[in-house]
């Protein structure tokens, strides 16, 4: 045993030896850090860290076990978990248990795009289609019904996965698609677009999808017109058969002089 | 390995004083409980491991390589979490009443080797194994996550340039970004930050058991302490007796949750430099205070 001298001190000063120092010390520290702590918490809940909802809705949707392994630190794992499960509900063709997992799988990991992305690809592309083919159902209205419900949930889970994901383009880029190829509504899908063409990751055909989908907009044909031609003038590259017939189609709408026209098909070919 | 602080005081010449710290024999405690967990055949588990993450990568094989890198990254990220914390917890819960079973303490101690030398020895000892532990499976998953990287490159078939470019650029954007080593440095910290704890509990626990579930029930209050700090500072509405209660855990447990943004990183998300660094600062801060506290009650330790 250490003697005397050999007594623990901090400088000169010995030690205080009661227990409850130490009572004192943790509280002392828990009051110092916890200003810090709350303050550290809201940025990194402003840095989009940890949005991962855990409440009661979720302790009942998941079940006891998983919420606890959730709520300690292994919500990735639940939410992959779940993800698996929707697989297998697939292969099922059981859409209703997709949707709940899709539901509990974006809950806990809301910054991964990637289950936004394919959660809305299978409810507005794959459950939709499915629903409109479905011989069980004989009334077609119902069957077109049960198709645009299929097609407001993945619209849904895309406006939702931005809310979660301001900065990604391949969300806008995939409702923009979803708008013009389930919903119809061209102004819709100009604006998701436009919208994914404003972010630094936007793949350049958003541009040029922008602009067609504009050009369909009722009342927006000068402003298509005006961006397809800006996107012609740029470069050799942006004359694709696609952006050559919607400048065609606007510049005899629009009435534009043939002087004024930067493209100029062949007369017979732009006839047909 | 004990030599330094074996070594007879009266064969000691007049020259060598006896120093109050000494780096030099904190390092040999250091080294000697590195190599006493080493001998424990603890890092076994790592093979636990590589199966994990290659068994996952495998079960997920009929899914989109984006599927399959999210999925390894969590799982391979997930059980880095849980084994670290074990490890940590197991290890260090073991490591005083071992010595004392041994008779190993009181031979140290007989020795002039200042308490606080021979814990923090302890410590770091932990700390280095759970360091050596952390960057094994970080190796493990790096090599398995390139691995299938450069599978689902191979797997691109003949494209135009530009395509395969673009494809290229989109598997590798699934698989490495910078903020997964920010995430290790947080299941590290978070490990670390259970070994002081539980080294902590283990100066006043009179047994290996009582330790270990006081140390896996704070880790799990640990988890919720963000949401009792929540509703004692801003729920008015909460009553007296409760509002004690939500104190008493605020002012205690630590905030586990500040280490959990692995999950995010794990799903793209980026980790800013600022957030980083303050949350390790209070990880080493969380470690040093209950280092402190295990110090004050093991120094006052009838032995």
């Amino acid at each position: 045993m250490p003697n005397e001298k050999m007594k623990p001190r901090i400088g000169n000063a010995v030690v205080i030896r009661h227990p409850s120092f130490v009572v004192l010390l943790l509280l002392a520290f828990g009051a110092a850090k916890l200003l810090p702590e709350a303050a550290l918490t809201r940025e990194q809940l402003a840095a989009g860290l940890r949005k991962g909802q855990l409440d009661l809705e979720m302790r009942q949707q998941v079940g006891q076990l998983a919420f606890v392994a959730a709520l300690s630190g292994f919500r990735a794992i639940v939410a992959d978990g779940f993800w698996i499960h929707a697989q297998t509900a697939w292969e099922r063709v059981d859409w209703a248990r997709m949707k709940l997992d899709f539901d509990i799988v974006t809950s806990l990991q809301p910054r991964c795009v990637l289950f936004w992305e394919m959660s809305a690809w299978h409810m507005s592309h794959n459950a939709s289609v499915a629903a409109l083919e479905n011989r069980a159902q004989p009334r077609a209205a119902l069957r077109v019904r049960a198709a645009r419900e299929f097609i407001a949930t993945g619209e849904k889970y895309l406006l939702d996965g931005i809310a979660n994901n301001p900065g990604n383009a391949r969300l806008y880029d995939m409702l923009g698609m979803l708008y013009r190829d389930k919903m119809e509504d061209h102004c819709k899908a100009s604006w998701a677009y436009f919208q994914a063409a404003a972010l630094p990751t936007a793949p350049m055909y958003v541009h040029r999808f922008a602009a067609y989908e504009l050009a369909q907009c009722p009342g927006h044909e000068r402003e298509a017109y005006e961006i397809l031609r800006a996107l012609y003038l740029k470069s050799e590259d942006e004359h694709l058969p696609t952006l050559l017939k919607w400048l065609d189609r606007l510049q005899q709408k629009l009435s534009i002089p043939p002087a004024e026209r930067v493209y100029n098909p062949d007369p017979e070919k732009s006839a047909r | 390995m004990l030599d330094v602080f074996l070594t007879p005081m009266s064969a000691a010449p007049s020259a060598t004083r006896h120093k109050l710290f000494s780096p030099a024999r904190i390092w040999a405690l250091a080294s000697n409980t590195l190599l006493e967990l080493v001998r424990l055949k603890v890092f076994y588990f790592l093979l636990l491991f590589a199966l994990l993450i290659i068994g996952s990568s495998a079960f997920v094989v009929k899914f989109s390589f984006q599927e399959q890198f999210q999925v390894l990254k969590d799982v391979a990220l997930g059980a880095m979490s849980i084994f670290t914390w074990l490890l940590a917890v197991l290890s260090t819960a073991l490591l005083l009443p071992k010595d004392i079973e041994e008779r190993t303490l009181y031979t140290i101690l007989a020795k002039p080797v200042p308490r606080c030398e021979y814990l923090l020895g302890k410590l770091l000892g932990v700390l280095t194994l759970l360091f050596l532990a952390t960057s094994l499976m970080s190796f493990l998953f790096v090599g398995v996550l390139y691995y299938r990287e450069q599978g689902a490159i191979a797997s691109l078939g003949d494209m135009p340039p530009d395509e395969f470019a673009a494809a290229v650029a989109a598997v590798k954007a699934s698989t490495f970004s910078p903020s997964l080593i920010q995430g290790i440095v947080f299941i590290y910290l978070k490990a670390a930050l259970c070994a002081s704890l539980t080294l902590l509990l283990s100066t006043f626990a009179s047994t290996t058991i009582f330790t270990i579930m006081v140390s896996v029930v704070v880790y799990f209050i640990g988890h919720v302490q963000a949401l009792a700090r929540d509703y004692w500072l801003r729920d008015a509405t909460v009553g007296p007796l409760t509002k004690i209660f939500l104190a008493f855990v605020s002012l205690v447990f630590p905030d586990l949750q500040l280490f959990n943004v692995v999950d995010d990183i794990a799903a793209g998300a980026a980790l800013p430099m600022a957030i980083f660094l303050k949350t390790s600062a209070l990880g080493v801060i969380y470690i040093a205070v209950y280092f402190l506290a295990g110090y004050f009650l093991f120094q006052n330790k009838e032995l």
